[in-house]
């Protein structure tokens, strides 16, 4: 008969034991095999952003293809809505998936060790576009799941109504339109979406495509004031200030509302908006849903045209899959890549640029093409300074990337903030400056 | 074996503390040393520059006056619920329907609040929709306005921790002996009277315990304006801050160096605060 002293002990020592083993990893050795290039087996956890997808059973379809050509491997998946949050805290642990989106946190230097090579970039370069911002050192980390092209989406039943007949090709056309836009329709002609923020970041895609260089991102690093006249993001953030100024959009930007945009502007209720081609099916899906016409959405570039008279529009690659470098299935992982990138024709559906050199560019960019607008990619930064853009924007703590300097432009046009746009770019140049310097 | 069942009692918890809390802490710490990116495996030791930097960039300390409305707004706070707290712990007439009312803000998630009163405060939205029922046609942008919009969030604030000093103070009010009132009420005291010279000083460190939090709560204010503004349109606190410094700029070490002073500021505001308000038993007699 056991005493209740001796069972609690059994107890506490079964407790102690039980938090103990959970805590050990399930580790594995490193065994030869398992390389890109090994036997295809064994269940692959792709960890994604894109949680509609997993919600409305695609991607589960694609599994379902994958395991038909593969019948060793499966793949199971992990959605995360706040991707970029919470991959850069896993990423200081050896578990996060095996198949995943590179974030955009991890600078080139860095990529080596998280990510497993996929190859060198010279041999992949035949194949696949937008190999750029993933490779380091000749090695490329990862290959994007397609790409978009940069520029603002336009209700054309609206332009219609407001008789803006021609696409705006200048940055006075533009707020021309936007000016016939506000006085003959009840459309918000620019919708900021400042509250959410990351729309707001949408607009420095564009750097490239006001004066088609190619070059242009690379040369803001080698500049001390990047914001003068002539140069992409003074453009870009002029063409902000005096729409805001101008009052050519939302009364009250601390009350925008991504989800409700997206409505608004299927039904006209929004004019125009700054965001990548990915937002077209998205655009196109909410008109579906109000009963209307999805081709009331149309694109067009950056309302700039270059020096040599043609507009230009950039394309870039959406997030790159990349291989965990601790993971266990690397082949079935790269198959798995492999196959979302090549069979299951996800790009097509998403109406995305297909990172395949051979694969035709697609329809919702016909606008595109209509006005003779060129598509370029960014060249990539040379080798060594590949963080330096990234590090001089963080040391300035001029975001980029983010929404907290543009919602402070936005801030300074509608009149709630100091200053006006020649003393907010002279504040801008200073801080990058400074942050140069200290780059070395 | 008996002496140490106390200790065994209490080691899951301290186990959990130290693992989730103190260790956090302590890697901090040492984080606000070295200028950390937040993903590099390695972290280079830089001494107190960050530190240097939080203490002659204006950018930074300049939020802290932003926690001046929520420091404001916290004594309106302490009023309201004083004033509740009296009047209800006497009988009146549904007295425990009005506490459970007063006293429920607080038990709902700040998110859920953040979002409600996004609504409220929507241009044409709940609020506008009532002020304009009773004649206030012209009202400005609550949350668009920069001279409005701090205020409209330490007034969500308001709203939701005034249950909690509600609750403190009927305590400290209740646990006052009853003989005491009526020994009042026969001296001819009035209410009020009776408020200042005997609920007054039996809730003297209930008060000043709410007053540290306050203070402490106004400097690290941070759901409400984040889950609304964002911390944008000049609402953005010393938390928020951090927290753009650590995952938007990539500076995880000063954004350590920024918790840490914080951390100091709290405590020797909490240690002044003993001093000037002595944790001594009131002697009511």
């Amino acid at each position: 008969m056991a005493s209740r002293k001796a069972l609690a002990g059994l107890v506490a020592g079964a407790a102690t034991a039980a938090l103990l083993l959970t805590s050990c990893a399930a580790g594995g050795g490193d065994d030869s095999s398992n390389s890109i290039d090994g036997e295809v087996t064994g269940e692959v956890n792709f960890v994604t952003w894109r949680t509609d997808l997993i919600q409305d059973g695609t991607f589960d379809e694609y599994a379902a293809e994958f395991t038909k050509k593969y019948p060793d491997a499966s793949v199971k998946f992990e959605g995360i809505t706040d991707y970029e949050g919470e991959m850069r805290t896993r990423l200081s642990t050896t578990n996060y998936g095996d198949v995943l989106g590179i974030p955009n946190s991890v600078f080139p230097d860095q990529f080596a060790d998280f990510f497993e090579p996929l190859g060198k970039t010279a041999d992949l370069e035949a194949d696949y576009r937008f190999l750029t911002p993933k490779s380091f050192d000749g090695t490329q980390y990862g290959i994007a799941l397609g790409g978009n092209a940069n520029g603002l989406i336009y209700n054309k039943d609206v332009f219609e109504q407001a008789g803006v007949t021609e696409i705006p090709k200048t940055h006075d056309d533009f707020l021309a339109a936007l000016k016939a836009i506000g006085d003959k329709t009840d459309a918000i002609p620019l919708y900021t979406n400042y509250k959410d923020g990351w729309p707001l970041s949408q607009w420095s895609s564009n750097v490239g495509a006001v004066t088609g260089d190619p070059d242009a991102q690379n040369a803001m690093t080698q500049d001390d004031s990047p914001w003068t006249e002539g140069n992409d993001i003074y453009a870009i953030d002029q063409l902000i200030y005096d729409a805001v100024a101008d009052g050519y959009t939302e009364d009250d930007p601390l009350t925008t509302n991504w989800e409700q945009s997206k409505v608004d502007f299927a039904t006209g209720k929004i004019a125009t908006m700054a965001l990548g081609s990915w937002s077209i099916s998205q655009m196109q899906a909410a008109a579906t849903d109000a009963g209307l016409d999805p081709a009331v959405v149309g694109y067009m570039t950056f309302p700039a045209t270059a020096d040599d008279g043609t507009q230009y529009a950039v394309v870039g690659g959406d997030y790159s899959l990349g291989i965990n470098k601790n993971s266990k299935v690397k082949a079935a992982a790269q198959a798995w890549i492999d196959f979302l990138i090549e069979d299951s024709g996800f790009t097509q559906t998403q109406g995305m640029v297909s990172p395949l050199l051979s694969e035709p560019l697609p329809d919702n960019l016909g606008g595109l093409a209509e006005e003779g607008v060129e598509l370029i990619e960014l060249t990539p930064p040379p080798a060594g300074e590949e963080a330096l853009f990234n590090n001089i924007a963080d040391g300035a703590q001029i975001d980029i990337w983010g929404s907290i300097y543009r919602q402070k432009l936005v801030d300074i046009a509608r009149g709630a903030a100091d200053g006006d746009f020649d003393s907010y770019i002279a504040d801008l140049n200073a801080r990058w400056a400074d942050s140069r310097a200290q780059q070395g | 074996m008996q002496k140490l069942t106390p200790y065994l009692f209490i080691a899951a918890a301290v186990g959990l503390l130290l693992l989730l809390t103190y260790l956090p802490a302590a890697n901090m710490l040492w984080y606000s040393l070295t200028d950390w990116d937040g993903l590099d495996l390695e972290k280079e030791f830089v001494g107190f520059e960050n530190y240097v930097q939080v203490f002659t960039n204006p950018q930074i300390f300049g939020v802290f006056g932003v926690s001046l409305y929520y420091f404001v707004g916290s004594f309106a706070q302490m009023a309201i619920a004083l004033y509740f707290a009296a009047l209800l712990s006497y009988k009146t007439r549904f007295s425990n329907l009005f506490r459970g009312i007063l006293f429920f803000p607080y038990l709902i998630n700040g998110v859920a609040i953040g979002f409600v009163f996004l609504y409220l405060f929507q241009p044409g939205g709940t609020l506008d929709t009532v002020l304009g029922a009773i004649g206030f046609a012209d009202t400005p942008q609550w949350l668009g306005d920069p001279a409005v919009a701090n205020y409209s969030l330490a007034a969500t604030s308001v709203w939701r921790y005034t249950g909690l000093n509600f609750v403190l103070f009927l305590g400290a009010i209740q646990s006052i002996p009853g003989e005491l009132y009526e020994a009042a009420d026969i001296d001819g005291a009035n209410k009020w009277q009776q408020f200042w010279a005997l609920t007054f000083p039996g809730i003297r460190r209930i008060i000043g315990l709410s007053f540290i939090l306050a203070i402490a709560g106004a400097l690290s204010v941070f759901e409400i304006p984040f889950i609304m503004t964002g911390g944008a349109n000049g609402t953005s606190t010393f938390v928020i801050q951090t927290l753009q410094t650590a995952f938007v700029f990539r500076q995880v070490g000063l954004a350590s160096a920024m918790a840490v002073v914080l951390l100091v500021i709290v405590l020797i505001v909490t240690f002044v605060q003993r001093r000037i308000f002595p944790d001594e038993k009131v002697d009511l007699a």
